[in-house]
């Protein structure tokens, strides 16, 4: 037992400083931490400012392109192809590349990605879940532009030998392969955040579907999915989101030709590709070719904004309370 | 807004401040013979957060080096009316004050809106329930709130450190590991570790809020023997949930019960022979 | 009894069907897996015979077997430069004052949402950003290693943004209030406390960011980097060890310059396939670099969740 020892209870003999003779003044120190926060608001409202720089420049930049190229030729014309003598202004060839190649992705994302996620929430084991669920995420470490060569020079080839024992001959650009990459690169997107809405789901409700004999793939289809709905859907539009804006993939191995169509077999260019296939060139600033980046890319913030938005009002209205 | 050199100096007609409350004289109380002056008082003490009253007209003087203890059931206000003196209410919005605590001998309302909360938490120190060292060294612990002074002298600081780990009962514990990190002590070293933190600073009034709650009861004695030691260097105001911790270590007690003040008294005779029924009701044990 | 018999006949389905779907779930799961095993064999089968020291110290070249990475490698870094010295103050700085200043208001709400929205805006959006507000406006910036760290530097900003309020969050208020209880303001809690304990939750998000910069090709081609660079920015020597004193005199911002991704999309756009083999080469480093700072970030994660006890 420790006896404290009264005397070394009074203060000591060397005086501290006592509060205020030393320190900075009351109203010097208060100035100071004003000044800190606004330095540290103005930090903060840089956001804003990106935000209104974006939506700005391309607002200005289209403004001018489509009072040469008029808005409704813009949204219906069939024809992209404004670097040329006679000049044609619609923007569908581009949205059917890019809606194409899209729908690609998410027909191998959605369903690989979703039941990936159930497998890894319910049925792994928690070893297994922690080193697989960190590995596939690897898949999004990888740079677009390594999966662009590895549309290009592994996937189109494999392919191609494919559909040759088909009978059919695939081009050497084709919005197939590049769909097909795109939707392994978003897998991770998809399952990561869809596992997270599942795990999310309190044991007591798995443990309530269990207490009536159902098996796992039944309660993980018609409890713990609908359940995690919000988060799944969220997951579902970050990845329609990605794919559409994705470039690399689609500049190197779909093609650089704007063309109306779905078939994924045909090489088409999508709205990045072309803002892509631009910037490449030479072209003098201010002239309606420069001025048509900013448009495809207008339309293609409208985009993804949408699904964003659209995204965001799903979560809220199906927000979950357990 | 107050400037620290603007405190006024130490009022000499003690009858204005030195006056015991007329319900503490008894007969026969040694301690009481020397008429300890008043510390700190509260004058129609409110304060609630957005529209909820958490604290009602709360009325009560607090002695000079006695150990006020502050009991009553969950929710009853204690904690908040711990946290009103050191003005923690402040980090947190929609609260807001009505009343006074007036601090003395310098005879300034320390809730006033004029004054400067951080003047008044290097005045008025506080250990907290689940002991919080800082992730850094024991000294840096106990260093914290001199560097926040300006003290740079490595000498003066050695010193200081050394001094209110001795107070805190830590120093021949802490003293071959000042360097290593806090979280590694037990939980009650911790605990030490944190009222040496606040000791440092040489406060004028240590606020305890329920700091044994999480303790084991080795560790629960020995802070327990600290309080009361302590009393002869710094005025404290004890919150405990503990009944029998209140009735072994303070000089008074008040009972609070939905945020007012129902009885406050002389520690024996509160659990002796309460005035209040609701007080006698508290203490055996009757709700709670 | 018939009941019982079509009872169990009814589970045995169901039980099939359960261990059918998770054979499903781990195919789904190999299917992933092994296209990046297929992806990084194939080029590392195709690159690592080119990689060299020659490679990694030669310019480009329009002879495919005497082209290099020196350019490349050498304006990633720089650009790598520009970024961190842009996102991490920014980024730190706007995440304590959403966490520890903020009030909660519409004014607060309406910055939460730009930062959550620019973290969705794709890529090839920041470069025609930088393209019309950097390059071609008044700030005349031009085509510069200053533009393309700059322009990358903000479209990794909310992921920083992101994990600064992520670290901070973690932190908890007892250790506030007692630095607060010693006398401390709210910066010297802030800079004493807050940022020293989150700095590992930080740093941990900027790589993250830092390694998806790295491989960022579209911004930079819309703002302008050219591919044929054969020369290095002002103050960086040809010859090894590439780092002189000139390089402080800072006029390697204003440098024209290329970078990695750039160089490899550049190589897989010719024809001939030796070209393509130094594209495979240049994606191999690619690789390395990302998977790496990505491991470092996971490590230094669970390092952090072992080490600091709340």
């Amino acid at each position: 037992m420790t006896t404290i020892d009264s005397s070394l209870a009074q203060p000591g003999a060397a005086k501290v400083p006592s509060a205020g003779r030393f320190a900075p003044r009351g109203r010097v120190r208060r100035m100071k931490e004003k000044v800190i926060e606004f330095f540290l608001m103005l930090a903060a409202l840089s956001s804003v400012a990106i935000t209104l720089g974006i939506v700005g420049v391309l607002v200005y930049e289209s403004i001018t392109f489509f009072r040469h190229a008029g808005l409704t030729n813009f949204l219906t014309d069939t024809q992209w192809t404004p670097l040329f003598e006679n000049a044609r202004y619609g923007i569908l060839p581009l949205l059917s590349g890019t809606i194409t190649t899209t729908l690609i992705a998410l027909a191998v994302a959605m369903p690989l990605g979703t039941i990936a996620a159930i497998w890894l929430s319910e049925y792994a084991p928690y070893r297994v879940r922690e080193i697989l669920k960190p590995t596939l995420e690897l898949l999004g470490a990888v740079p677009t532009v390594v999966y662009g060569y590895f549309a290009l020079l592994f996937v189109t080839p494999l392919l191609q030998k494919l559909f040759l024992q088909l009978g059919v001959d695939l081009p050497g650009f084709n919005m197939l392969s590049a769909g097909l990459v795109i939707g392994i690169m978003i897998i991770p997107y998809v399952s990561s955040l869809s596992e997270d809405a599942m795990h999310a789901v309190p044991m007591h409700i798995r443990e309530g579907s269990y207490a009536m004999g159902a098996t796992r793939v039944q309660t993980a289809l018609r409890v713990i999915l609908p359940a995690s709905f919000s988060g799944v859907t969220a997951a579902y539009i970050l990845g329609i989101s990605r794919a559409i804006g994705e470039t690399m993939v689609v500049a190197v191995a779909a093609g650089m030709q704007p063309k109306v169509t779905m078939n994924p077999l045909e090489p088409a260019a999508t709205i990045t590709a072309y803002i892509v296939q631009v910037s490449l060139g030479d072209l003098p600033h201010g002239s309606v070719g420069y001025q048509s980046i900013f448009a495809a890319g207008l339309a293609l913030m409208a985009m993804t904004l949408a699904f964003n938005i659209g995204g965001y009002v799903l979560r809220k209205r199906y927000r979950e309370a357990y | 807004m107050m400037k620290v050199s603007n405190w006024p100096k130490p009022a000499r007609n003690r009858a204005e401040n030195g006056a015991v409350p007329a319900a503490l004289t008894s007969a026969g109380e040694d301690e009481m013979a020397t008429e300890p002056p008043v510390k700190a008082e509260a004058k129609h003490l409110s304060f609630s957060y957005g529209s909820f009253r958490a604290l009602k007209d709360i009325n009560i003087r607090i002695l000079q080096n006695r150990v006020t203890a502050l009991i009553g059931p969950s929710g009853c206000g204690k904690s908040t009316f711990l946290r009103c003196f050191n003005r923690m209410h402040d980090l947190y919005p929609n609260s807001s004050y009505e009343g006074q605590i007036t601090l003395y001998p310098q005879n300034i309302n320390i809730i006033g809106p004029k004054v400067d909360p951080i003047e008044v938490r290097m005045r008025v120190g506080m250990v907290f329930q689940k002991p919080n060292p800082f992730p850094k060294s024991i000294y840096e612990n106990v260093a914290y709130g001199l560097r926040l002074r300006g003290v740079r002298n490595r000498k003066l600081l050695d010193q200081k450190v050394e001094e209110a780990l001795k107070s805190a009962a830590i120093w021949d514990e802490a003293k071959d590991r000042l360097h290593q990190s806090a979280s590694k002590l037990s939980g009650g070293q911790q605990q030490r570790l944190c009222i040496a933190r606040a000791l440092a600073t040489d406060p004028e009034i240590l606020a305890f809020d329920e700091p044994t709650s999480a303790l084991d009861p080795m560790a629960t004695s020995r802070i327990e023997e600290l309080v009361s030691a302590l009393r002869e260097r710094v005025t404290i105001i004890i919150v405990t949930h503990n009944m029998q911790q209140a009735a072994r270590v303070s000089d008074f007690t008040a009972f609070m019960y939905l945020g007012e003040l129902i009885e406050f008294g002389v520690t024996d005779k509160m659990f002796t022979n309460p005035s209040n029924k609701l007080t006698e009701e508290y203490i055996t044990g009757r709700f709670g | 009894m018939a009941a019982d018999h079509d009872l169990r006949a009814l589970i045995a389905r169901r039980k099939a069907a359960d261990v059918i779907f998770g054979a499903l779930g781990a195919l789904s799961i190999a299917i992933g897996l092994l296209t990046l095993g297929a992806l990084l064999f194939d080029l590392i089968r195709t690159g690592w015979p080119r990689l060299s020291w020659e490679f990694f110290t030669s310019f480009p070249s329009r002879r495919a077997g005497q082209a290099g990475i020196l350019s490349a490698w050498v304006g990633s870094t720089l650009i790598m430069i520009v970024t961190m010295c842009t996102a991490l103050p920014l980024g730190v700085a706007a995440g304590i004052y959403l966490e520890e200043y903020a009030p909660k208001n519409w004014f607060t709400a309406i910055i939460e949402v730009n930062i959550a929205n620019l973290a969705g805006v794709p890529s090839i959006i920041w470069g025609l950003m930088a393209l019309g507000l950097f390059v071609h406006s008044t700030l005349d910036l031009g085509t510069s290693i200053r533009t393309a760290g700059l322009t990358l530097g903000l479209l990794v900003l909310p992921i920083v943004i992101i994990s600064t309020r992520e670290a901070i969050r973690s932190i908890p208020q007892s250790i506030r209030e007692a630095s607060y209880a010693c006398g401390a303001t709210q910066w010297q809690t802030t800079w004493h406390h807050v940022i020293p304990y989150a700095m590992g939750g930080i740093l941990t998000g900027s790589i993250i960011g830092l390694s998806r910069a790295i491989g960022e090709t579209a911004p930079l081609i819309t703002i302008g980097a050219l591919s044929y660079i054969a020369y290095l920015p002002e103050g960086m020597s040809e010859t090894p060890p590439f780092l002189t004193w000139r390089f402080w005199k800072f006029q390697w911002l204003g440098s024209g310059y290329t970078a990695l991704p750039i160089q490899m999309f550049n190589w897989i756009s010719r024809p001939d396939r030796r070209f393509h083999e130094n594209a495979a080469a240049a994606g191999v480093i690619l690789i390395l670099m990302t998977l790496s700072m990505n491991a470092i970030a996971i490590f230094l994660r669970y390092r952090l969740r072992k080490r600091v006890q709340w």
